[in-house]
């Protein structure tokens, strides 16, 4: 026997052993589907036909009594039943584990399954007892002959006769079957249609492995060696490289004869590698499909009922990360199922459905996949959570309750943590959740839960569409370049030398910048890198900040120059750098040269960004920076009448504009100009504010109007309504915290505060307006005010 | 011939090195080198090889012969490891030598440090000693980094 033959056979039978768990879950629901029954039974007489060629007596004699519980099913003799279904994955679990021992040693082992056997048989003869089903029927095959339940349909199959041969005779006697319009309750014309399926499916023969024409896909695709693609993968890498080369080199050349290949060469390339990425793409559906079979399993385990739904099984993600989530993936599964989705009597108090739901749900966003896993369960209880951590010693009291809501749930992701009351067969041993982190941030993504106690919990993740080819900003330090992968880049700060002296600010000598409020802790790349101090960086005098984000955590990265953003082809580092936490690869930059890719993570622990002492002072001083504020608002800043500061809220402001003063045009006894297909009323501040200053102040203060030409407006728009309010000169746009509040003392202003060291009046819009519209309904016209 | 080994040799500081040809993978003339910060000293840095990127390692480091000298001037000696090829950065490429099994000799007990370890023996030539160079142990450092990770 060849070994070629065996191997195939192996890969087709995991395949069909695969689709067999998802149509046995499916049949659950939809148990008179004739098609997925015809194709259960299809894939079962498959593996059989196949193991009886290759001489696999024990798989045969297992997936034969199995292919003849099925025909009586298909033929609707009997009805699939949940203790059908559950002997039926157990038969799938035997197959899958003979076949594994023949994938090892060549055999399928020394195992009986005479009870599995037995089951079957006696399934099959419609002869089980009705034995209420124990709530470990799984873990224990041969203990539940029984099926616990009856729906409707169970009548048809005990009238059919009891034993009879499989169904091979009814295919010739049912020529000419009414169509599919039989009603439910008449078995006969259903098990007819269920022949001919039958009578189609039949003629194949099995060992060819020609089954899966049936369903359509195998002849528009091939089977191709993983080890070829990465091979692939690695090559066009290595040609984007050399595309880049090029590229570069002839930027600076002008021969027509250079230019015009190379533009194409870069054309061909982009999409080569798009091409190539293409064929490591794999829906995430593959590792989906084998879900709802955890799901009955572990659900049947526990006693539960649950559902499962997936929204955006077709969305694509590299293979390798395919391979690194489908572990994560399955424990949060068993996890939601076995923690989150309560007993159905629990539920039925809650006043939920008996039934639980846990959705998948996977989308695109921002060049990353999100997966969410929510269940309607009971949800984290925080209280508790923190109280276990605190037990276990992980977190000390004081941290716990400082905790925000938020950070104690997801307390669950902490090494040798586990809430489970018990610990039982699926979860509860406390190692899991960790594992599951931490395989999720070696491939660059984060995972977060959130949870409403009583209504359920959801587990997000965010995942990178590729590893080998990934986006990366490049920075300079020092004179080398580094790259920083984008999906950990939030932003980019750049602070000129006489802002960087004010704005960076140490606590306890760890410097910090205020980033809209929020306290980021900067670290220097030189300092982590331990760069020789007497080079000079490029850029010595501007501050250069890349704020990144790092297990959950901000933080702001000092460096000297940021380049521009790069596709580049990760490259791991050889086994004498391997230890370096800072850098998680290299790669090769256009000019040839080599860069490190910096590791966010690696660089956020070794500066113990994530380091507790460190976060608590930084939350303390949050907190003080939180109380002190009240209320954080998006400023307008500028220039009123007499040169006086004034301020409004940026999210009523459209746009600020200027209008040439030969534009301005009245109507009724107000100035108004056509702007964007619309006659839009000015309102002169001058006019409106109350004036308190002596005037001989106001002259010492003339305006100070950027261009006597021009009027400098800005577009406010309330209530269905714009207005353009004329002002002096706009300032600035700032994210201010107001501290100090004084009553306003005219009309027209809301209060006044110190913002930017000035003090500035904060109009009142809503009065003003008012105050506007009143004007415009009754006076009469008047000279205008000169600006 | 039976017992006559060919070796590529090359100078590093005042010693003249070989390593057996079919370890040697190809002989490169100076690359430019992207610095690892954090690395152990003995590691230069990174070159880039028609696409591939070896760690770039200094012999005069890694054997103890003084100061590195400057890193556009030195050749690369491109060995194969078991994992990916490594680059040995020497100061001057010397030519392909067959040497016989007779000239062999282990190296005196008296020699000491970094050398020691490295130096499986000596090859008796006319007016020099070629030394032997063990490839798998000059990969193979302790990876002591050059800078310990916490400062202070």
């Amino acid at each position: 026997m060849s070994d070629d033959i065996v191997r195939e056979f192996l890969v087709e039978s995991a395949e069909n052993l695969d689709l067999l768990d998802r149509e046995l879950i499916h049949l659950e629901k939809d148990p008179r589907n004739r098609d997925t029954l015809a194709s259960v039974f299809r894939t079962i007489h498959t593996i059989k036909g196949t193991c009886g060629f290759l001489g696999f007596t024990k798989l045969e004699s297992v997936a034969h009594v199995g292919e003849n519980l099925l025909s009586k099913l298909r033929d609707l003799e009997i009805a699939l039943n949940p203790a059908i279904t559950t002997a039926l994955l157990q038969m799938v679990d035997a197959i899958r584990q003979m076949l594994a021992s023949v994938e090892a040693v060549g055999n399928e082992g020394e195992r009986n399954d005479e009870e599995l056997i037995k089951k079957l048989t006696l399934l099959q003869q419609g002869a089980a007892a009705d034995k209420p089903q124990t709530k470990n029927a799984t873990s224990e095959p041969a203990a539940t002959p029984g099926p616990p339940t009856r729906d409707t349909s169970t009548g048809d199959g005990q009238k059919a006769r009891p034993a009879s041969p499989p169904a091979r005779i009814a295919v010739a006697t049912t020529a000419s079957a009414p169509p599919e319009t039989a009603p439910r309750a008449e078995s006969k014309p259903e098990a007819v249609e269920a022949a001919m399926e039958r009578s189609e499916a039949g003629p194949q023969a099995p060992a060819e492995g020609a089954q899966q024409s049936n369903r359509g896909a195998s002849e528009s695709s091939i089977r191709v060696d993983v080890v070829l693609l990465d091979k692939l993968m690695n090559l066009v890498g290595e040609l984007v490289l050399a595309r880049n080369q090029i590229l570069q080199f002839s930027n600076g050349k002008e021969d027509a004869g250079l230019i015009a290949p190379s533009q194409r060469l870069n054309l061909i390339t982009t999409e080569l590698q798009e091409g190539v990425m293409k064929t490591r793409m794999q829906p995430i559906g593959n590792i989906w499909s084998k879900f709802p079979r955890t799901v009955r399993d572990v659900a049947t385990m526990c006693g539960k009922q649950v559902r499962i739904d997936m929204e955006g099984k077709e969305t694509e993600l590299d293979k390798t990360i395919i391979e690194a989530i489908k572990d994560p993936l399955t424990h949060i599964v068993r996890n939601s199922v076995d923690h989150g989705i309560e007993t159905p009597p629990k539920r039925v108090a809650a006043g939920k459905s008996a039934e639980g739901r846990l959705s998948l749900r996977a989308y695109h966003e921002g060049g990353q996949v999100i997966i969410e896993i929510s269940d309607d369960g009971a949800g984290l209880d925080s209280e508790k959570l923190r109280r276990k951590a605190v037990e276990k010693g992980l977190i000390t009291p004081e941290q716990a309750a400082k905790m925000s809501e938020r950070e104690a749930t997801n307390l669950i992701f902490l090494p040798g943590f586990s809430t489970a009351e018990k610990v039982t067969n699926v979860s509860g041993r406390g190692v899991g959740m960790d594992v599951v982190k931490t395989n999720i941030d070696k491939i660059g993504g984060t995972v977060d839960v959130q949870s409403k106690p009583g209504a359920g919990t959801t587990v997000r993740m965010k995942i990178p569409l590729t590893l080998a080819i990934i986006p990366a900003l490049i920075v300079t330090n020092r004179g080398e370049r580094y790259a920083i992968p984008q999906i950990s880049l939030l932003e980019l700060v750049r602070l000129e030398s006489e802002d960087a002296k004010k704005r960076i600010e140490l606590i306890q000598g760890v410097p910090v910048y205020r980033l809209r409020g929020r306290l980021l802790p900067l670290v220097y790349l030189d300092r982590e890198l331990r760069a020789d101090p007497s080079k000079v960086g490029s850029e010595a005098d501007a501050v250069n900040i890349v704020i990144l984000q790092a297990d959950e955590r901000q933080f702001g990265l000092v460096v000297d120059g940021i380049n521009d953003t790069e596709e580049i082809v990760v490259k791991p580092l050889g086994k004498q750098l391997k230890g370096i936490r800072t850098f998680a690869g290299s790669t090769i930059m256009g000019d040839g040269r080599v860069a490190l890719i910096l590791d966010v993570l690696g660089i956020a622990q070794s500066s113990n960004v994530v380091n507790e002492v460190r976060a608590r002072a930084l939350a303390e001083k949050e907190k003080e920076v939180v109380a002190d504020q009240g209320e954080k608002q998006t400023l307008l800043l500028f220039t009123g009448p007499g040169d006086g500061h004034m301020a409004v809220a940026l999210d009523r402001v459209g746009r600020l504009e200027e209008f040439p003063i030969a534009t301005v045009e009245r109507a009724g006894g107000i100035e108004v100009v056509q702007y964007r297909g619309d006659i839009l009323p000015l309102m002169f501040l001058a006019e409106m504010l109350e004036e308190r200053r002596s005037h001989s102040r106001l002259a010492a203060a003339p305006a100070k109007t950027a261009n006597p030409d021009k009027l400098q407006g800005i577009v406010y728009s309330a209530e269905g309504k714009r207005v353009g309010l004329v002002i002096d000169q706009i300032l600035d746009i700032v994210d201010e915290t107001i501290k100090v509040k004084s009553p306003a003392s005219r009309f027209g202003v809301l209060y006044t505060a110190v913002i930017q060291g000035r003090v500035t009046e904060l109009l009142d819009m809503p009065a003003l307006l008012q105050a506007f519209e009143r004007k415009r309904a009754t006076k009469t016209h008047q000279e205008r005010v000169e600006v | 011939m039976a017992d006559s080994k060919q070796l590529c040799t090359f100078f590093v500081g005042n010693g003249y090195f070989g390593i057996p040809v079919e370890q040697v993978q190809e002989v490169v003339r100076p690359q430019p080198i992207t610095p690892v910060p954090l690395a152990p000293k003995v590691v230069r840095g990174l070159i880039n090889l028609r696409g591939q990127i070896l760690t770039a390692i200094d012999l005069r480091f890694r054997l103890g012969l003084g100061e590195p000298g400057d890193p556009s001037k030195l050749m690369n000696v491109v060995v194969r490891t078991d994992e990916s090829p490594v680059s040995f950065l020497v100061d001057e490429i010397g030519e392909v030598l067959h040497v016989s099994d007779d000239t062999f000799e282990s190296p005196p007990e008296t020699l000491q440090g970094d050398m020691r370890e490295l130096i499986g023996g000596a090859y008796k030539l006319d007016g020099k000693l070629l030394l032997a160079l063990s490839t798998e142990r000059t990969v193979n450092f302790s990876g002591t980094p050059a800078h310990t990770k916490e400062p202070s």
